[in-house]
């Protein structure tokens, strides 16, 4: 099978659209092992991982722990400005330690390598003159499991603010606060409660607080590495509704392992595998015609 | 029936006797350690709470100025050089008119305390008024009558054998019929220092010695034990082996026995640095080295407890790893932290061994006033008091180790409060 590649011309993007789709034909009792063996020849991933004019823009990008373990291989993806882009995939894929590079959270991980290019806005987010702290307040985070701080409501949306002194009275931060709780669709809740302690809300709404205190310092992207997964699907509709409307101001990358999720909410999908990232497209795209036998294994249940 | 079903049955007998006997022993080891323990407090408050009491004799001392050399109006230096204790044989000899003879009169003027003459010193002086009249009142009687009436003198032994006189037993009768003998609670036990009569000895400059000697160790090892914590815990890399070797090294000191302490406190820091001997900041400092290994343990457990997902929500924030630390992680661990600290200081206030290395053993007359004073603390109070002949100290000794004991249990309940208090859930 020939999928080598190495430019990056639209042109070559098409052919290895359709070289995989052959594969596909050909199907039968291919053995999958074979094909992930030649995932480490995939110079590029299927689809169109690159963009005109990218908020991030990754080249080559490996994370290693401990110097033996290679967490990720050689990905190469950008990721468009006002987007929601989905990366799937099964379990120690790689997707959410790729996440987790984009605001450098790998860093406080011991041992943990990161090399390739990153580049948020064409500045070079592992660059030595990088300031981790500046990078993460326009990068904010939500977690997998709903972390408030066990402070009160209004503190933990006004931390970041009060972090970086993004207000200069009380009033300014009141009123960052209810704008946060209001966009994170929040506020109605808990306005007659601002002062009792965020842990004593329910799952969904320590999910939608920790949003909340994600955007009160206006960042530009948001990373979410599985915001649902400890939800109920009630809880779950709230959050992806509001992830559409937040889409307007920010720029959003969500891990997540529920693949009707990834093609509600979001505009591009990133499919890893074993630490390569196979396919990227438009979620339709790679919902409906999957470029590669791994995608399609995945997305129709074969395995993950 | 099915084959699992009737194998399970045959073992059900065997595996529940098997938890039965387990928890039979887990009982009675409870048991027996309470009984152990019942046993202590019993011979302990049992010896103890009759320490706290003290014989005291009702005296009607006449003030006239005959007796004293001083009459009303007399100034403070005059009063201090008057004659009380003329004033006070005199009124022992009123009440015992039969009384002649000098070895007689000795014995006699024995029944009452050496410092019955300070304590009425001290009450004209506060009340010249007092002077030319009559005060009664009651004075500390001597440890041997104390002794009796606590009922640890035995009369049908011979005389020869005891050592209180027939003639004594015979007055503090006379005494007891006039209801001028009375046991009552002894504050001077809180207000005196050391002394070698045990009617007159208290715990006021050993307090204050432990007082004091907590105070440095607390001062060094809390925001040293607790920095050092942090840093091994949220800044030192991982997997180094200097970090690791610091990490076996205090896990190791905290097993040293604690003379050694002292014997390097003797050597550091009274010979090598100079620090006065004897003193609470000696050894504040040589508590602290044994305290520091406790702290820091405690402090690390109670870091690696708080959740790592306060962290990340944290730097995922932008708080740099200081603000990471003093906003969320040690507020956090606070409670755990304070709950170690307390714990690792009552073991320094109960601490003995170490202080009997760098001279806090002495003798000690003044109550100290500051961490250079020579001092001494409870526990070694009460390992003095139990070396001491007198039969009255006995009681002392227990009644010290009650007040030490009162003071950990104080400090135990409080960590236990700290924990109930500020412990937070998620």
């Amino acid at each position: 099978m020939s999928l080598a590649s190495p430019t990056l011309d639209t042109g070559m993007t098409k052919q290895l659209n359709t070289t995989p789709g052959t594969m596909r034909q050909a199907g039968g009792p291919l053995d999958i092992e074979t094909v992930v063996e030649e995932l480490k020849e995939l110079p590029q991933p299927v689809g169109r991982p690159l963009l005109e004019d990218p908020k991030y823009h990754t080249r080559d990008v490996c994370v290693f722990y401990n110097e033996t373990k290679q967490a990720i291989f050689n990905v190469n993806l950008d990721i468009g400005r006002n987007e929601v882009i989905a990366m799937i995939g099964p379990s120690g894929c790689g997707k959410s330690t790729y996440l987790r590079c984009l605001n450098r959270m790998n860093d406080t991980i011991a041992g943990c390598r990161v090399t390739g290019e990153l580049l948020l806005d064409g500045e070079n987010v592992y660059a030595r003159s990088q300031d981790p702290v500046l990078l993460r307040a326009r990068v904010g985070m939500v977690f997998q499991k709903p972390n408030p701080f066990p402070k009160s409501i209004y503190d933990n949306v006004a931390y970041g603010p009060r972090l970086h002194g993004l207000a200069n009275n009380r009033a300014e931060l009141d009123a960052i606060v209810e704008d946060s709780l209001t966009r994170a669709g929040l506020f109605k809740e808990v306005k007659d409660r601002l002062n009792l302690p965020g842990t004593g809300l329910s799952g969904g709404q320590q999910q939608r607080l920790c949003i909340a205190r994600a955007i009160a310092v206006s960042p530009e992207v948001i990373l979410m590495d599985e915001p649902t997964s400890a939800l109920d699907p009630i809880a779950t509709g709230i959050i992806e509704e509001l992830i559409d409307t937040l889409r307007q101001s920010f720029t959003i990358c969500i891990v997540t392992h529920s693949m009707q999720q990834a093609a509600r909410i979001s505009q591009r999908t990133a499919y890893f595998h074993m630490g390569y990232l196979v396919e990227v497209n438009d979620t339709d795209t790679v919902f409906t015609n999957p470029g590669h036998l791994l995608t399609e294994n995945y997305i129709t249940g074969r395995f993950g | 029936m099915s084959k699992t079903t009737e194998i399970v049955k045959a073992g059900l007998a065997r595996r529940y006797a098997r938890e039965r006997r387990f928890r039979l022993f887990g009982l009675s080891a409870i048991i027996i350690s309470m009984l152990f323990l019942a046993t202590l407090l019993f011979t302990i408050f049992n010896q103890g709470i009759s320490g706290f009491s003290q014989t005291f004799i009702k005296l009607d001392v006449v003030l006239s100025e005959d007796l004293l050399g001083v009459g009303p109006g007399a100034t403070e230096t005059q009063l201090r050089s008057a004659n009380f204790a003329a004033a006070i044989n005199q009124s022992l000899y009123t009440l015992f008119p039969e009384v002649s003879g000098r070895s007689d009169k000795r014995n006699l003027r024995k029944l009452v305390s050496a410092n019955a003459q300070y304590r009425l010193m001290g009450l004209v002086i506060d009340d010249p008024d007092l002077l030319g009249r009559t005060y009664s009142g009651w004075f500390l009687a001597d440890d041997d009558i104390d002794t009796y009436i606590k009922g640890h003198v035995d009369r049908s032994v011979p005389e020869a054998g005891r050592r209180i006189t027939d003639q004594t037993l015979g007055w503090i009768d006379r005494l007891e019929a006039e209801a001028r003998l009375e046991k009552r609670f002894n504050t001077e036990f809180f207000t005196n220092n050391d002394s070698r009569e045990p009617e007159q000895a208290g715990i006021l400059s050993a307090l204050a010695g432990s007082f004091y000697t907590m105070l440095v160790t607390l001062l060094l090892s809390f925001p040293i034990g607790v920095a050092a914590a942090i840093y091994l815990e949220e800044f030192a890399p991982k997997n180094n082996w200097f970090v690791d070797l610091i990490e076996v090294n205090i896990n190791n000191l905290a097993a040293v026995p604690s003379i050694v302490f002292g014997l390097l406190g003797l050597a550091v820091f009274i010979q090598f640095f100079g620090v006065p001997r004897s003193t609470p900041l000696v050894g504040g400092l040589v508590l602290t080295l044994m305290t520091l290994p406790t702290i820091i343990i405690a402090s690390r457990a109670a870091l690696k407890a708080v959740p790592p997902s306060i962290r990340e929500a944290a730097f995922g924030m932008g708080a740099s790893r200081v603000q990471t630390v003093f906003h969320h992680t040690l507020p956090l661990a606070m409670p755990g932290i304070l709950t170690g600290t307390i714990i690792g200081m009552a073991q320094a206030l109960g601490e003995t061994a170490p202080l009997l290395m760098i001279g806090m053993i002495a003798f000690i007359l003044n109550t100290p006033e500051g961490i250079t004073d020579p001092a001494t603390v409870l526990p070694v109070q009460v390992y003095l008091w139990s070396d001491s002949p007198e039969r009255a100290f006995t009681e002392k000794t227990s009644a010290a180790i009650i007040v030490l004991l009162g003071f950990l249990v104080l400090m135990n309940l409080l960590a236990v409060l700290f924990r109930k208090k500020f412990e937070r859930r998620w």
